[in-house]
């Protein structure tokens, strides 16, 4: 598979449709979740699509609507974006080792695009030099779903039952979790920090004098204070860099 | 102040595309580094657990609901299960115990 789909552009994207089917069925399910949360925070159908199709950040997004839904200050917004997005920072670094020299840059561009867990994880595990059209087949694929999938969220979000919203509403906190408890499962050090982390957020969303900072800007504090420190006691060494 | 949904929507997808695009383009080498990389590298799973409890309580109609929802689904992400299966399975967890007239 490896040197035909290395040199085949065709072979390539329609490679990537197929792995992308199982990314985009999740997508869209988490995407109806995700427009129910648009929903709520007075995002439109329409707005929430085209969100999620030049977004296509799960918990970038989340942060996103849930920001908008309180009239967050822009630059509330843009910094957490920021950081609810920047694993794609380390995402992007890796996949650009697999980048072959003669790949026109143009490539670089698109690709940018499409950088999620997912789509990262299938085009960074192929044999040799990612062909940028496996990338392209798989997106082609998954980001309609999710973009799809957040419109009918918004739209049928209120058509449901109040219970199954209230169960739909879980979705996207079950990805999340998918996406940090298998590293966790593998890493000791991460699965202290996620414990580490879920107390702190616990706690000071019930302390008093704590809770009265908004959500954003404390997990902005909790986040910054526990990977500095864990940067330092636990420096990564070279053979995890492609972990993430 | 109200802000508008159109500003709103122009920095989110500014930024999330800056953050994916720049190491691509700009960045050809690795980041070399320890204290940054190790911070990145550190960063997101910090933050979608910082995200995900206890919000997960919070969004559910009964906290309880949550709760379980919360520790099924990673015993579920532990054992392996894809994205896909824990967040379904999560969501009929909730729907699951919500039905039940003992929790509230």
């Amino acid at each position: 598979m490896s040197t035909e789909m290395e040199h085949n552009n065709k072979t390539a994207f329609f490679m990537g449709i197929k792995h992308g089917v199982p990314i985009a069925m999740g997508y869209f399910a988490v995407a109806f979740t995700l427009g129910i949360v648009a929903k709520k925070a007075g995002v439109t159908a329409l707005q929430s699509m085209i969100v999620s199709a030049t977004n296509s950040a799960s918990a970038g997004e989340y942060v996103g609507f849930t920001l908008i839904g309180v009239n967050a200050a822009y630059l509330e917004l843009a910094v957490m974006t920021l950081v609810a997005n920047a694993r794609y920072i380390l995402l992007s670094c890796a996949l650009s080792q697999k980048f072959s020299d003669k790949m026109r840059t143009i490539h670089r561009f698109l690709l940018g695009w499409f950088i999620t867990d997912e789509i990262f994880g299938i085009s960074v595990s192929v044999p040799g030099k990612l062909n940028p059209f496996y990338t392209y087949g798989a997106a082609a694929i998954s980001i309609p779903a999710w973009s799809i999938g957040t419109y009918l969220g918004v739209v049928m979000g209120n058509l449901l039952p109040e219970n199954v919203v209230s169960a739909l509403s879980v979705g996207l906190y079950g990805m999340f979790i998918a996406i940090i408890i298998p590293p966790a499962k593998k890493d000791k050090i991460i699965a202290c920090l996620v414990v580490i982390s879920m107390l702190v957020s616990y706690l000071s969303s019930r302390l008093p004098a704590v809770a009265k900072v908004s959500s954003g800007t404390r997990i902005i504090l909790i986040t910054v204070i526990i990977s500095s420190v864990a940067a330092i006691l636990f420096p990564v060494k070279d053979d995890k860099k492609e972990a993430a | 102040m109200t802000h508008n949904i159109y500003i709103y929507m122009f920095i989110m997808a500014a930024v999330t595309y800056t953050i994916r695009v720049l190491p691509l383009t700009l960045i050809r080498r690795e980041i070399t580094n320890t204290f940054i990389r190790s911070f990145l590298y550190y960063v997101p799973y910090v933050t979608l657990a910082a995200m995900t409890f206890p919000a997960m309580m919070d969004a559910t109609a009964s906290p309880a609901a949550g709760a379980i929802a919360f520790v099924f689904a990673i015993i579920l992400a532990w054992r392996g299960a894809s994205l896909f299966a824990v967040s379904v399975m999560a969501c009929l967890m909730v729907f699951i115990v919500e039905l039940m007239p003992f929790i509230h």
